[in-house]
């Protein structure tokens, strides 16, 4: 490539062109829309967060001791013992939580703006695959310091597998490797908590692959219409990213410094006894709306399939979606919609933290009622009957455009 | 429009308004909160409380309860010398073995060896209280809700049992404990132990240095953390000043 003076750089670009690949993807000849907000930096963050809790995690397998007698012991040996162990254990633990938080910024990002929408659905499909794996990993964590809580959930989330008809109890022997949660099972969480992560990286790299035919969506929610409307990812977005990741890093060493255990709860402090079931079992926060749900149904098989279907009805949410208009910007209804929706995941997490009577279980219920609601009936509703707002002509010159009254092209028109 | 969503975030804050206080009333008495010389940004351990705390730990905890993950080689941490520290592991006995006959012997502890047990099992252990087991105290102001608090409020909590309660054979009353009724008996009293320092050991004086102790015991590296922590956010603040910084000047020509 002629792009590069040095060289030994254009020695190895000959033979293998990395370098150009690597500027392709997130350097100078990747272009990206010139108006993506902050909103934006999540995709990055996650990545990120990822990559943190694998280098935590690497050196943390160094130290842990995946046995049913010796895991709790471990964990504490490494916070006490081991040369900054308390500080990598910490790291993993909040950043695991925080992780899932970007997760969850980015994807309700993607609702507001559409991202979902033609040409990006395989793209949204692979960001729900990750949340599966996401979750996956991060249970399977949870469960190997082999306190109170991990133990319980083992055994909560694993009988869950139970309701399914006939072959249910087998499967359930099968993840345990024996009859009750025990070793076996702690064995092969801990293994499979390690492959997973690399899992997701493959993932992610597809995630990219697609992101990076059809660029990013942007606020506008048009396409973009040639350079004039594009720059260039480095440095622009890479300043950009830097500045969110400069706010990461404080939230995240805000947590493990000073509230390390802010988002843990004190039963996995005490060692996993079988015969002691805790008061009151309940998940990390952010599986807690997935947990209110679970418990909204009176059926164990119903609370199940309800559960996962919470996650699994996001894959169809590209064609739920009826609207050809992306972003919310632009369309009024359901942008208040959109943050109903918002306000009902969140009363749906203290839900989840709440045992599973009274005046809860029914918000519960009813949060549950308005989850599907919104995807199911409003979602391809509104599309129908809203009236969206007039598009700007171009993302260069969306206020020029405005401000000239704007040709009101309908929305069907603009594809 | 504005209002309409002005409106969802009043509900909204309406509706998740009374967890916090279901969440502090939890169905006992409520804890009050002390103040803690471990406590904030800058908390540290004051090292003559936790060694007034360590003694009523060994005086009186210790004669049920574990603290196996601390050893003695930590007590240096709490501002004994390597000496004194030996000393006191000396006068714990430990088992060890099996020496060239094949046997199991004691010895005195040495620095790298942990708090002793006070009974060889779980099963000793309920025999000699009244089947209740009395919990290790290594991590007991992190495994509790309420942490230090918690701990404080229960050690100075016990009293007469209101008349509509029937307490259980061998229990006493504390209102801080689930159910109110706990099978340890109140284990502070009035010049239980004799501080070196002159400090009047006055039960809430006791009370306050053990679980000074027993948070140093939880979470050792805690100093640690606050020290570097303050670096590394001190750190971060500037950078990410400078980052955005450096991001206007780059997006400068882009609007």
């Amino acid at each position: 490539m002629s792009d590069y003076q040095n060289p030994i750089i254009r020695w190895v670009e000959y033979r293998l062109p990395i370098l150009s690949f690597i500027d392709h993807s997130v350097g100078r000849h990747y272009l990206a829309p010139k108006n993506l907000n902050y909103w934006w930096n999540f995709g990055s963050l996650a990545g990120i967060a990822l990559a943190i809790q694998l280098a935590t995690g690497i050196v943390l397998a160094m130290h842990y001791v995946p046995h049913g007698d010796l895991a709790f012991d471990s964990v504490e040996r490494i916070m006490r013992d081991v040369n900054y162990g308390w500080l990598l254990r910490y790291l993993h633990a909040n950043s695991s939580a925080l992780f899932f938080f970007v997760v969850y910024v980015h994807i309700f990002r993607g609702l507001y703006y559409g991202s979902y929408k033609y040409p990006r659905e395989l793209l949204w499909w692979l960001g729900i695959i990750i949340l599966f794996v996401m979750m996956a990993t991060a249970f399977m964590g949870y469960v190997l310091p082999w306190g109170q809580m991990s133990f319980w959930a083992a055994t909560v989330i694993t009988n869950l597998f139970s309701a399914i008809p006939i072959i249910g109890g087998g499967i359930v022997e099968f993840l345990w490797g024996g009859f009750t949660v025990g070793n076996p099972t702690l064995n092969r969480f801990y293994s499979l908590h390690y492959l997973l992560p690399f899992v997701i990286v493959g993932i992610v790299f597809l995630h990219l692959w697609a992101l990076h035919v059809h660029r990013s969506s942007n606020p506008l929610g048009i396409d973009v219409q040639g350079p004039q409307d594009m720059i260039p990812f480095h440095p622009y977005y890479t300043y950009k990213d830097l500045v969110g990741l400069g706010v990461f890093l404080l939230v995240l060493c805000g947590f493990v410094f000073y509230a390390p255990n802010y988002m843990g709860h004190p039963d996995n402090y005490i060692p996993a006894n079988p015969l002691q079931t805790p008061p009151h079992i309940v998940p990390e926060w952010y599986f807690l709306p997935y947990y209110a749900v679970l418990r909204a149904v009176p059926d164990k098989l119903g609370g199940v399939i309800l559960m996962v279907a919470s996650i699994a009805i996001l894959f169809a949410v590209p064609w739920l979606d009826t609207s050809r208009v992306r972003s919310a910007k632009f369309r009024p209804i359901f942008r208040q919609l959109f943050w109903i929706f918002a306000i009902d995941c969140i009363l749906l997490g203290f839900a989840g933290a709440k045992p599973a009577e009274g005046l809860w279980l029914v918000i519960g219920r009813l949060a549950t009622v308005y989850y599907f609601l919104h995807f199911l009936v409003l979602l391809p509703l509104v599309g129908w009957f809203e009236r969206p707002k007039p598009l700007p002509e171009s993302i260069h010159q969306p206020v020029l455009a405005a401000s000239a009254g704007a040709a009101v092209v309908p929305p069907e028109d603009r594809r | 429009m504005t209002r309409l969503r002005i409106l969802m975030a009043g509900l909204a804050i309406a509706a998740i308004a009374p967890i916090g206080m279901a969440l502090a009333a939890g169905g006992t008495k409520h804890i009050e909160p002390q103040e803690w010389h471990f406590e904030g940004v800058f908390g540290t351990h004051d090292r003559a409380q936790l060694q007034r705390g360590y003694l009523v730990y060994k005086e009186v905890c210790a004669a049920c309860h574990r603290l196996n993950y601390v050893q003695f080689r930590h007590l240096v941490d709490i501002g004994f010398s390597e000496a004194q520290a030996k000393t006191i592991a000396s006068e714990f006995e430990v088992e060890d073995g099996p020496n060239d006959d094949g046997d199991m012997f004691t010895r005195p502890a040495g620095l790298s060896d942990n708090f002793p047990p006070p009974f060889a099992n779980d099963k000793a252990a309920r025999a000699s209280n009244n089947g209740a087991l009395p919990p290790n105290l290594s991590l007991i102001t992190k495994a509790r809700p309420g942490g230090a608090n918690y701990v404080f409020a229960l050690l100075t909590g016990f009293g007469d049992p209101p008349s509509d309660l029937e307490l259980a054979d061998g229990m006493n009353f504390n209102p801080y404990f689930t159910g109110s009724q706990i099978a340890m008996a109140p284990p502070l009293s009035e010049d239980a132990v004799e501080f070196a320092d002159g400090t009047k050991a006055t039960t809430e004086q006791m009370a306050r240095d053990v679980v000074a102790f027993l948070a140093w015991a939880a979470e050792p590296r805690m100093e640690d953390r606050h020290r570097l922590g303050f670096k590394v956010m001190v750190f971060l603040i500037i950078l990410t000043i400078l980052l955005y910084l450096a991001k206007q000047r780059v997006w400068r020509n882009v609007h």
